[in-house]
């Protein structure tokens, strides 16, 4: 038994974080400032081979574990959440299923540009009307001699309007059931509304999607048709672990930040650490942030083990993601005035914080999955 | 075009270093990593060998403990193969010993156009290492690069001095030092760590490669004493009365850097 990463991934972990703290650190204020969406962080992520890691190397990947995905997408997240979803979204939401259930000529034609960071894909789920009840999706696609006809509307959509989006995959009701389909961007009839002004991700590219008349080729159809439910469901698991592992690295950047800023802060002629009201804060944070890990990195073990990862799945991101929000809280009341002002990380991890409770399934949806794993006869 | 880098592993500066205090020398025996001042030879090695296209990257160290970590992040980076000459006997061994030691590892890998090296090491240095070790070997020496490119049999090289730089040629093969900060080492991507597990480094001992006396029997240097570097003295403020970059101007040409 053992609880230790590798060698090679502790060897990895060490240079995405020198990536992180280099290329990011010193930018990730303004970029979050200005709404910025810095095109060239996803192209050197992927020239780090981010994007590919968990893709085969015929593909351009490398052929890496889900572990090793976990560390990248924990390592950018400790310094920026909106690079981190934009990783992991790109991967797990843009890549994957294309990978997972496209045909040789579907993967050839998406695939290499996606695992190398030179474009990004989006997963255009949630609608106006179903979100968390994803499978009341109202967007209709019907066959018209070759080609697929699709209107609906879609909400939220990570990714979809960057100027290097090549593809959002969408599920629309057929005749067969829910099934998925892949637009090219550009693609007449889909629009791609203004972005969301949002609460944090402010680095982040989310739009709602318009889709009017939008004919794509028959060959764009994504899966089996009828399959659609049961495939994102699958890929929906994948991406839980992901923001379990974002979730964890703003928990540990905010566990790191208040440890500093206690034991230097002096207040009544000592450091602020030296209370117990705010040592054993960041005592409590601690145990949350090694709970993270183990559950994080638990799930991915599993996930890489080939084994059922749904419920795994479910009690990470629960977890993680609560103990983010509360560790964004914790960090915000050690740095007091400071951390309500924009200039201290801990403003933005506090606002960023927020929708990894809700992304991915919300907190309720987490513990739907785990009831029910129980045998509970909840609804 | 092949390159040979020399690359030191030291303690990572991240975490305070300790001295042994019956030598005077920095304790290695933890894990060590890849000095940041040799990324930048073995970046310039692996640009000079894609200009050419064709060749190899090759690295040699001196370490304790059988240390090959901070070699496979040159691996990782893209050199092919190296030599590791890790021995308890070179405990002690001063620079002269090392550049000897060096020199026969170059000579082990053989076949080299141009054998790189950094001006200095960031750990404990004397900054004469790669110097001594042209003259060990033979070949010219060409000091403090900023540039490097290859005509042919012809190496240049824009040498970096107080004012500016000489513009420097001399035949291959020759050892060249290269000034930090003057390439941006490329960060190693995840099939390049993955590939430089199993990428050959040839562990050998000092007397392997035929060099005797070494370590504290060869050193004919001894650290005598060791001091606290002086504090920092504080800055000088210039009040600002709307000529004051006169003033500014003036010390930086003191301090030749305009
Ligand atoms: C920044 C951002 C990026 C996003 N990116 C994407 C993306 O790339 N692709 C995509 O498809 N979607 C994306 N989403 C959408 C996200 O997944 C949904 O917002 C989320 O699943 C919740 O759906 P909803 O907003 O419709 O909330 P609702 O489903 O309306 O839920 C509202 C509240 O009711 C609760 N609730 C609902 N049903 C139950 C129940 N049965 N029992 C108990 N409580 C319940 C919820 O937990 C929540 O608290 C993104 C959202 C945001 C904000």
């Amino acid at each position: 038994m053992s609880f230790e990463l590798s060698d090679d991934h502790e060897a990895f972990r060490s240079v995405v974080r020198d990536f992180a703290e280099r290329e990011l650190a010193p930018h990730v204020a303004r970029w979050d400032e200005e709404h910025h969406f810095p095109v060239e962080v996803v192209h050197a992520m992927g020239e780090l081979g981010l994007f590919g890691l968990v893709f085969p190397e015929e593909w351009g990947g490398g052929g890496g574990d889900f572990a090793s995905l976990c560390i990248a997408i924990e390592e950018i997240g400790r310094v920026d959440q909106s690079m981190g979803i934009t990783l992991s979204a790109g991967v797990g939401l843009g890549a994957n299923p294309i990978y997972r259930f496209g045909t040789e000529e579907q993967k050839q034609r998406w695939l290499p540009d996606l695992v190398a960071g030179r474009t990004l894909g989006a997963f255009g789920l949630t609608e106006p009307g179903a979100g968390s009840d994803a499978g009341a999706t109202t967007t209709r696609a019907e066959l018209h001699g070759d080609q697929w006809v699709i209107n609906g509307s879609k909400a939220f959509i990570t990714n979809s309007g960057t100027s290097i989006t090549s593809i959002v995959t969408v599920t629309a009701r057929t005749d067969a059931g829910i099934t998925n389909f892949v637009i090219e961007s550009d693609t007449p009839g889909m629009t791609i509304e203004p972005p969301y002004r949002k609460l944090g991700w402010h680095a982040s590219d989310t739009h709602g999607i318009a889709l009017d008349d939008c004919r794509v080729p028959a060959s764009h159809l994504l899966g089996e048709p009828g399959k659609g439910f049961r495939n994102f469901l699958s890929i929906l698991d994948d991406g839980r672990i992901a923001i379990s592992a974002l979730a964890l690295g703003c928990a540990r950047a905010c566990l790191e930040m208040s440890v500093e800023y206690a034991g230097e802060r002096i207040a009544f002629d000592r450091p602020i650490g030296a209370n117990q009201a705010v040592a054993f804060s960041l005592a409590d944070l601690a145990v949350a942030v090694e709970n993270a890990h183990n559950l994080t990195y638990k799930a991915a073990w599993l996930k890489d083990q080939g084994r059922d990862i749904g419920r795994a799945a479910a009690i990470a991101k629960l977890y993680t993601t609560e103990a983010a929000v509360t560790a964004t809280r914790v960090a915000t009341q050690v740095f007091g005035g400071a951390g309500f002002i924009e200039e201290t990380p801990v403003a933005r991890f506090y606002r960023d914080a927020k929708i990894l409770e809700i992304g991915e399934g919300t907190s309720e949806i987490q513990r739907l999955v785990i009831a029910r794993s129980l045998g509970l006869p909840v609804v | 075009m092949n390159v040979i880098v020399c690359v030191k592993q030291i303690p990572d500066p991240a975490s305070p270093g300790e001295l042994d205090p019956s030598s005077n020398t920095l304790k290695r025996d933890g894990k060590l990593i890849l000095d940041e001042s040799d990324g930048y030879g073995v970046e310039m090695a692996l640009q000079l060998v894609d200009t050419a296209g064709g060749g190899e990257v090759s690295i040699i160290s001196m370490a304790p403990n059988g240390e090959v970590s901070g070699m496979r992040t040159a691996l990782a980076m893209g050199a092919v193969k190296g030599v590791l000459v890790s021995d308890p006997e070179l405990a002690g061994s001063d620079a002269l010993t090392t550049a000897k030691v060096l020199a026969a590892a170059v000579k082990k890998i053989g076949d080299a156009d141009l054998v790189l090296a950094g001006t200095e090491s960031s750990d404990g240095y004397t900054g004469t290492v790669p110097e001594q070790m042209a003259e060990v070997l033979g070949l010219p020496s060409v000091t403090f690069a900023k540039t490097v490119t290859i005509d042919g049999e012809t190496l240049k090289v824009e040498r970096q001095t107080e004012a500016g730089y000489d513009e420097v040629t001399c035949p291959l093969p020759a050892v060249v030092s290269v000034t930090a900060g003057v390439v941006e080492p490329r960060y190693p991507s995840f099939k390049g760590i993955m590939a430089a597990k199993s990428k050959p480094v040839d562990t050998v001992t000092a007397a392997d490669l035929g060099i005797t006396p070494v370590g504290w029997a060869g050193a004919r240097q001894e650290i005598v004493d060791v001091a606290q570097a002086p504090e920092r003295e504080a800055g000088e403020i210039i009040e600002d009365d709307g000529e004051t970059f006169t003033k500014i101007v003036q010390y930086l040409d003191g301090l030749k850097v305009i």
